[in-house]
């Protein structure tokens, strides 16, 4: 069992995403994360002042659960299923975050430089998470899907356009993780 | 209840990726530095189950658990709406370290400052739906 403790490998990892694509395919529905924060806005009604978000949200309680679903895994992953060998990435890039200031993983999925509680003191910090939910909202919504709705289901039904949609996930990714994050952080 | 075969659903997602560490900054980080072949493995095993998956559904007409045949809708062709909405995606995706699917899994794990991302994405989902009509789809 001491398996279930450790990381994932990402054979195992890849393949059960992959089913969980397919269930839901099974289920009647389709496998895309971003569109529940459409459904957010509408809930909080959005919908009276944009007509983008008039649209009966009911109609999306599904995903929804997923949502609460995978949160509650989240909680449970973490706090029952962690272990200290976790997140034990390239030495490399250990060496490559330490000049900018970013703290070593040690097991923590997150690094307390951008995630801690901490952060809510350092107005820096704060803006960056809150523009980059900015780019993720508003870029998924545009290209109709994110990872989930483009990378993995748009992939897996060979849709020429979710290849394009990945193309610009990555270029956009390489820009800030090259060019962007060492000057900022 | 309708709804609890998909909270059981999520609850798997939310394991795999939070065991897989596909919610992980660092392991955003260290896959867009092409220094690990983890998060490429993920994508790659997941998609190649997908495409198998799929084209079984499509080739002996399988029916979904109503009994309705399974209908996957085409996305819609066209280039900028998927070359720019992704690729401001991805600039947001790498700035953060997480997509939709992580932003619920870290919060629920507990980490609080993810919240501050949730509050971004959904200021952002709406200023896309105030300025849909204005851009290149």
């Amino acid at each position: 069992m001491e398996f279930i403790y450790q990381t994932w490998p990402w054979y195992i990892s890849g393949f059960i995403i992959g089913l969980i694509m397919l269930i839901l395919i099974y289920f009647g529905k389709s496998f895309g994360m971003s569109s529940n924060l459409r459904t957010l806005c509408s809930i909080a009604g959005a919908g009276k002042k944009v007509a983008f978000f008039d649209f009966d949200w009911k109609s999306q309680r599904w995903n929804l659960a997923v949502v609460a679903g995978a949160m509650l895994g989240g909680f449970v992953a973490t706090h029952y299923l962690s272990d200290a060998s976790n997140v034990s990435i390239n030495p490399k890039t250990i060496e490559q975050l330490q000049a900018m200031n970013i703290d070593a993983p040690n097991g923590k999925l997150m690094p307390d430089a951008l995630f801690s509680n901490a952060v809510f003191e350092s107005p820096k910090v704060i803006l960056i998470l809150i523009i980059g939910g900015i780019l993720i909202g508003f870029g998924s919504r545009y290209a109709g899907g994110c990872t989930s709705g483009h990378a993995i289901s748009g992939l897996s039904n060979l849709q020429i356009p979710s290849l394009k949609a990945v193309i610009g996930f990555f270029i956009g990714g390489l820009i800030i993780a090259h060019f962007i994050l060492p000057l900022i952080l | 209840m309708k709804l609890v075969k998909f909270i059981m659903v999520g609850f798997v997602f939310g394991i795999v990726l939070t065991k897989s560490e596909a919610v992980s900054w660092y392991r955003i980080y260290e896959m867009f530095q092409f220094q690990s072949f983890h998060m490429y493995g993920i994508i790659m095993v997941a998609v190649v189950t997908g495409i198998i998956g799929i084209q079984i559904i499509k080739k002996y007409n399988l029916k979904d658990y109503s009994g309705s045949p399974i209908h996957i809708a085409d996305k819609d062709p066209s280039t900028a709406r998927y070359v720019l909405g992704g690729l401001i995606f991805g600039l947001g995706w790498a700035l953060v370290g997480s997509c939709p699917g992580p932003i619920f899994i870290l919060i629920g794990a507990g980490f609080a400052t993810v919240i501050l991302v949730l509050l971004g994405a959904l200021l952002g989902t709406f200023l896309y739906g105030v300025l849909k009509d204005k851009l290149p789809h």
